[in-house]
Order: C-alpha cells, then structure tokens, then sequence
C-alpha cells in the first residue's frame, strides 16, 4: 500500500471523459476527497476503464486494457471515481473477464473491486463528509443507469445534496430511466439516442428547476447538449461541482470565461 | 417470416419519422410502466415469486426431455396427439396435415407467437384455407397486412385513427358501414364480425403461455375470451406452442400467472385463464372433437445447452420492452423479425442467425432496466454482451467500428499516448467550442450534433493540468 503517512491513500479515477472535456468534476473531487481527510493520488498511467471495447464485444481489447488499470492502481486503498458506469466496470465487469484463466490477474482485479467506489458512494458511506457548501439554486438529478442498476446508488446522492445549503432538490419523473448516451450507442445509433434524451428532457424541464445534477459526465453532456439545442436554460453539473463549491462556475456548455 | 432485422438501422430511422407510430407509442408508455409498478408494489411476495419462478424454470430446463416425454404422455392419454417439429417448416406441415385431414376451410385463430415463428396464416391461406385471427389486435393487423409489433400488444403501433380506417375499408362487405371511433364501439365491430367467424369455423388454432406435464394440458390466458370461443367451438383444436412452455403441474402454474399479469399488462390476473385439457370426454357437454399440441423447438435445444440457456425461461410478458427506451423510440417493426425489444434482441439472432440480425444486440444502451424488471430474472443486458462477444469475434463489426476500437485500445494501453490524446483532443474540443461554450457542429460526429449540441472541452485534460497545478503549489 501507497502510505504517504498514517492516511488512507486514494487514487481518483477521473475517467476519460472528465480528463478530456471538463476537469472541474477531476479537481472537484480531488478537493473533496482531500478536505475528508485523505490522501490523494492522481496516478498518470491511468486511460480508461475499457468500457468502449468491453461494450463493443472486444473482450480481448479490454483484457489488455485492463491489466493496465490493474498494475496502476493495485497499491491504493481507496479507487474513486466520478462515474458510476465506470466504477461499475472497475467492481464488476473487469474481475469477470479473468475469471476463467487468469488465477493472479482476477485476484486482484477482485481486490481492486473491493476498495473502489462512485464518488458520492464513497464520500458519503465512506469518508462519512460534513458538505460546507452553497448553491441557492432549485435542482433535480438524474440517476445514471449504471450506478443506480449496478451499483444501487439512489441515496447517496441525495444525502449528500441535503447538506448543500440553500439548495433545493425536486424529484424528477423516470429520474431512473436511461438519458440515450449509452457509451459507443450514441455513436452507432445516434438518431435513436437524441430520441431517447429528448424524452428525458421534457421529464427535466417538468420539474421547473434551474439546475440538472447527476453522476456521470457521459449522461450530463448528452442532457446538457439536448437542454442547449432545445434553448432551455437549464444549467447543468456535476454533483462533483456542487458539493465542493464550485457550483456557480460555468455549467456544461457555457461559455468558459 | 421474412427477416428484416440486417435493416435494422434504417427501419429505425423511418420508425422515428413516423409519427403515426411517435403518436401510439407515446400514449402506451407510461400506462404499461405505470400499472407494473403499482400491481408490484401491491405484492409484498413479488420478489419472493420472482424467485420461486426463476428455480421452477432452471428445474424444467434442466431435465427438459423427461418433462416433454411426460407432457406427451398425457396429452395420449386424454386422447390427444403431440406433434414435434424441429423447424418452423415442419411445424407449418404438422398443422396443414391436421387441418387437410379436418377438411378445413375456416380457421379461427388466437394469438400465437410461435405461430408468428411459423408464418402459420400465409401458409394455410397458400392451402386455400380462410384464416381470421381472433385476438383483436391481431385481428387489426390482419386486416393491416402487418405484422405484431409487441408480444402482448401486436396492435399497439396503431392509432385509433387508423383502426377506424381500416374497420370501415373491410367490414362494408358485412353490411357495417358506419366509421366508428370510439373505442367501445370498435370493439363492439369487432366482436360482430368475429363471433361469425368462431361458429363457422372448422378448426380453433390457439398459442399457449404453458403447458402442464401432469396432465398434457395447454394454459392460456388472455383479456378478451378469444381464446376460449376459439378453443372450444370449432371441431379440431390446435395447440401451438414451444417446447420451453411446459412447467410440471397446476401447482407451479399459480406462481406464474400472478408473475405474468403483474410484469405484462400491471393486472393482478388476467381477464379469461383457461386451462385445456383436451379433446371433449364421453361425458363432457362440449369441447372440440381433436386436441393437437404443436411443439416447435426451432434452435432452442441448442440455446438449452450453450451460454444463452437462461433466456428460455423468458414468460413472454412483455415487461423488458416497456421498460425499453430503444424500443419505446422506436417501436417492434424496426427489430425486423417476430420478437422485438430486449428479448427480441437476444432471441432474435440465435433464432435466424447472427450474421442477419447483428444489430439487434448493440442498438442496446445496456441500462439494465430491463433485467431489473424481468420476472424470471434473465440478465438480459449479460447476454446481450455475449452476443456482441460473439459478433465482434466473427468480424461482423463493420471496418470503421473495428479500426475506431482498435485505435482506441491502443491508445488505452499506453499512457504516454493516451496523456497526448487527452491533451490534442481538450485543446481541439475548447477551440472548436470556446466562443460559445458549446459545439453545434461536430466533423466526425455529426450523429451528436444532428440533434444536440457538444460541450466545449476546458482546453487542457485534468490529469495533467491536475499534476502541473501540484509542482506549482
């Protein structure tokens, strides 16, 4: 184990969509980890969890990738990440795929799986966190498919928004029905996709608030790019952004001044 | 039936220009979703049934052939007749033989997935016999030339519209040629029209949900009481069914039907349950003269013993497809073939083969909501996985997709490059967006910005400005 000092060391996952498109979720939960009290990492040999391979039927290709995300964060005591469909990968799907032949791999990919968590999993069951945080705004949230379906995650979430003073969180219709981002779906069937999110944000727009929040960045930037097409002025964040306090900076596309 | 599931994608497309189909699927969504949810809540066991249902069926599965040979056993033994049929061609030739043999020239029929495997209607109307389906949404898309488009609701595609249309373009010829629109009044049409049809016909062909292997007797339950009038009234009655619907005895029967309702239609118990048992007794008052069951198997032994066993514990419910958003986007016709939505997805391709329906299996989002509402638990979005295992395998995946993955599995397997890539494609994403925070237009994804707009990217990927924003504390 990576002891730094007498601190439990986590490793942040970012995940390639929050490395690529918005590093505010990355350095959101970086600072919340920390203020609990934890030693972080970001370890650069991190890419990807797999996902778009595993989900593409290239379970070769993601084997090797695997194996990757194994060697770098082996020596953590904590993996969190921002995302539930990727920790869902990382708890669940990557020990599948050694259960057969590789005896050592699938070890500890199965140990892997035990320490890492979604973000709001950990911070609320976790690091038990106080939130100091402020958003005078009216929210709703989406619940991802993977975190809500394989993770169980409803309540965290929830939980952890109620310390967020001056914030208020209006439940939305099918908060639990899939948004049509998919991974690798959208990409293949994209008309079927913007079906599917045009669907989930009349459901959004219903419950009159000013501010969609949710776990996973893929889910977010397909709502958020619908709610933008559509001239909605709804903003919408990471739950990452929210509690660390950085909920007033620029929403999913806008203008980044 | 013709397979039109390697056209998946432009189905698709049409499906969602059509908005006829937009319009019914819209005002069927909730309503299926809805009454589920609060029939479940009102059943403190229904996980519990759930259970008991999932290890009666991994029980019947695995001792599949003594069930069968039991189920033929008794069905002799009340004086009927079972016919195997290992393709659907066979099982077409088993019913014409036993409609020939009949004399058959009127057919009553209830509906019947299986009949659909078979493409039972056009093969006895090339027989020269009359074939009217007795199930009012089947009777719509009859008159339609359609086919169903979901296993429990094969008319939900159609608006009330349309079905006033299509009654007033067929029933003059009975003398009706008012045009009704309400839904009581098309249904009392229907009801005219059809009860003609049940007392003329010669031979009753009825689907089935179960078969017992106690007594060789065939269930069937259904809203409307088709299925008995067209059971019990002509002289010959046909059972089609597959071999994955027997289950041993009336016992195992009860925790089924209370599954089925709730997850099909959120009904506590359906309308009519009728259990046939066979050819009327010396004794009975009536009841048809011939009990015939049809067993189509059509690839099932070979699912039985490869990886995708569990999906023949599937019900036929429903439920995965109303909980679907693809299907619910799209509706069944796009899927091509006789099942649709999630288990069609999986059937589908094991049934007719992966090369035609190679589709089916990825136009999935893996959301999971389906396995989380399916009675018999089949992991619906595990198997759907597999199969894309299988198809990614066979090279079926077309060379842009492949190279895409490959590039992208290369680059994930070597942090140098991938901290590269991150970095070119944060400053291209903030460039092509910085103005106004958002993309409207994406050159190599323009499936995304058809519809929505892409985020504009920060400029530099947090791995690395995360580790630049340390050195400089």
């Amino acid at each position: 184990m990576k002891h730094s000092s007498k601190r439990s060391t986590v490793a942040l996952f970012a995940t390639c969509l929050v490395d690529l498109i918005r590093p505010q979720v990355g350095f959101a939960a970086a600072k919340l980890i920390e203020d609990a009290g934890f030693a972080l990492d970001v370890p650069r040999t991190q890419t990807c969890c797999g996902q778009p391979l595993y989900n593409s039927g290239d379970f070769n290709g993601t084997r090797k990738i695997a194996r990757k995300l194994i060697d770098t964060f082996v020596d953590y005591d904590y993996v969190v990440a921002p995302s539930g469909s990727c920790a869902a990968m990382i708890k669940l799907h990557i020990p599948d795929l050694f259960a057969n032949d590789d005896v050592e791999v699938h070890r500890k990919a199965l140990e892997i799986a035990d320490r890492t968590y979604e973000l709001t999993e950990f911070l609320f069951n976790i690091a038990k966190v106080n939130i100091h945080a402020n958003y005078q705004d009216s929210c709703t949230y989406h619940d991802s498919c993977s975190g809500f379906r394989e993770l169980g995650i409803y309540r965290t979430p929830r939980a952890l928004l109620d310390m967020v003073d001056g914030l208020t969180l209006t439940e939305c219709q099918e908060s639990t029905a899939c948004c049509g981002f998919g991974g690798t779906f959208c990409v293949k069937y994209p008309q079927i996709s913007a079906q599917i999110a045009a669907e989930k944000t009349q459901y959004i727009k219903a419950t009159n608030a000013n501010t969609l929040l949710g776990g996973d960045l893929g889910c977010l930037m397909n709502i958020a790019g619908m709610l933008s097409r559509q001239g909605s002025s709804i903003r919408v964040l990471h739950i990452a952004e929210v509690l660390a306090g950085y909920g007033n900076n620029p929403a999913i596309g806008e203008p980044q001044i | 039936m013709d397979i039109a599931s390697s056209k998946f994608k432009s189905n698709a497309r049409a499906a969602l220009l059509n908005e006829n189909l937009q319009g019914a699927l819209k005002k069927s969504r909730g309503g299926f979703v809805d009454k589920r949810q609060q029939a479940v809540d009102e059943l403190p066991q229904f996980e519990e049934l759930r259970d008991r249902a999932v290890a009666i069926k991994n029980h019947v599965l695995t001792n599949l052939d003594q069930y069968l040979e039991q189920f033929e056993a008794q069905v002799a033994a009340v004086g009927g007749q079972v016919h195997f049929a290992s393709t659907p061609e066979q099982g077409v030739e088993a019913v014409i033989d036993i409609c020939r043999k009949a004399g058959a020239k009127r057919i009553a029929k209830g509906k019947s997935m299986i009949g659909e495997e078979m493409d039972l209607n056009e093969a006895l109307e090339k027989e020269g016999m009359e074939v009217i389906e007795t199930d009012l949404g089947e009777y719509i898309i009859q008159l339609a030339s359609e086919k169903p488009s979901h296993i429990i609701a094969p008319a939900i595609h159609k608006t009330r519209e349309e079905i006033t249309e299509l009654f007033h373009e067929h029933h003059q010829k009975y003398g009706l040629t008012e045009k009704v629109n309400e839904v009581a009044t098309i249904v009392n049409e229907a009801r005219t029209v059809l009860r003609e049809h049940f007392v003329n016909a010669d031979v009753g062909i009825t689907g089935a949900n179960f078969l017992l292997a106690e007594s060789g007797a065939s269930v069937l339950v259904t809203n409307e009481g088709n299925g008995d009038l067209t059971s019990t009234l002509p002289r010959v009655h046909i059972v089609t069914a597959s071999i994955e619907k027997v289950i041993p005895s009336r016992n195992d029967l009860s925790v089924f039907l209370r599954l089925l309702a709730r997850s099909a239609t959120g009904q506590e118990i359906s309308s009519y349950t009728s259990i046939y048992s066979g050819p009327a007794q010396a004794d009975d008052m009536d009841g048809p003269e011939e009990y015939h069951v049809v067993l189509l198997d059509n690839g099932r032994t070979s699912m039985l013993q490869g990886e995708f066993w569990e999906m023949l514990r599937c019900i036929r419910c429903g439920a995965c497809m109303n909980h679907c958003p693809v299907y619910q986007s799209i509706g069944g016709h796009a899927y091509g073939w006789v099942y649709p939505g999630p288990m069609g997805s999986v059937w589908t391709p094991l049934l007719v083969g992966l090369q035609n329906a190679a589709n089916l299996p990825n136009a999935c989002t893996l959301n999971g909501r389906c396995e989380s509402v399916c009675p018999m638990r089949i992991p619906l979005p595990k198997l759907l996985r597999k199969l894309r295992k299988q198809i990614f395998e066979r090279g079926l995946v077309d060379r842009i997709s492949r190279t895409g993955l490959a590039l992208w599995g290369l680059i994930a397997r070597h942090p140098p490059l991938f901290r590269m890539f991150i970095g070119t494609g944060a400053w291209w994403f903030h460039r092509l967006g910085r103005r106004r925070g958002s993309i409207q237009q994406l050159p190599f994804a323009s499936g995304w910005t058809e519809a929505r707009d892409f985020p504009a990217a920060s400029g530099k990927g947090f791995v690395s400005s995360w580790h630049s924003s340390r050195k400089s504390d």
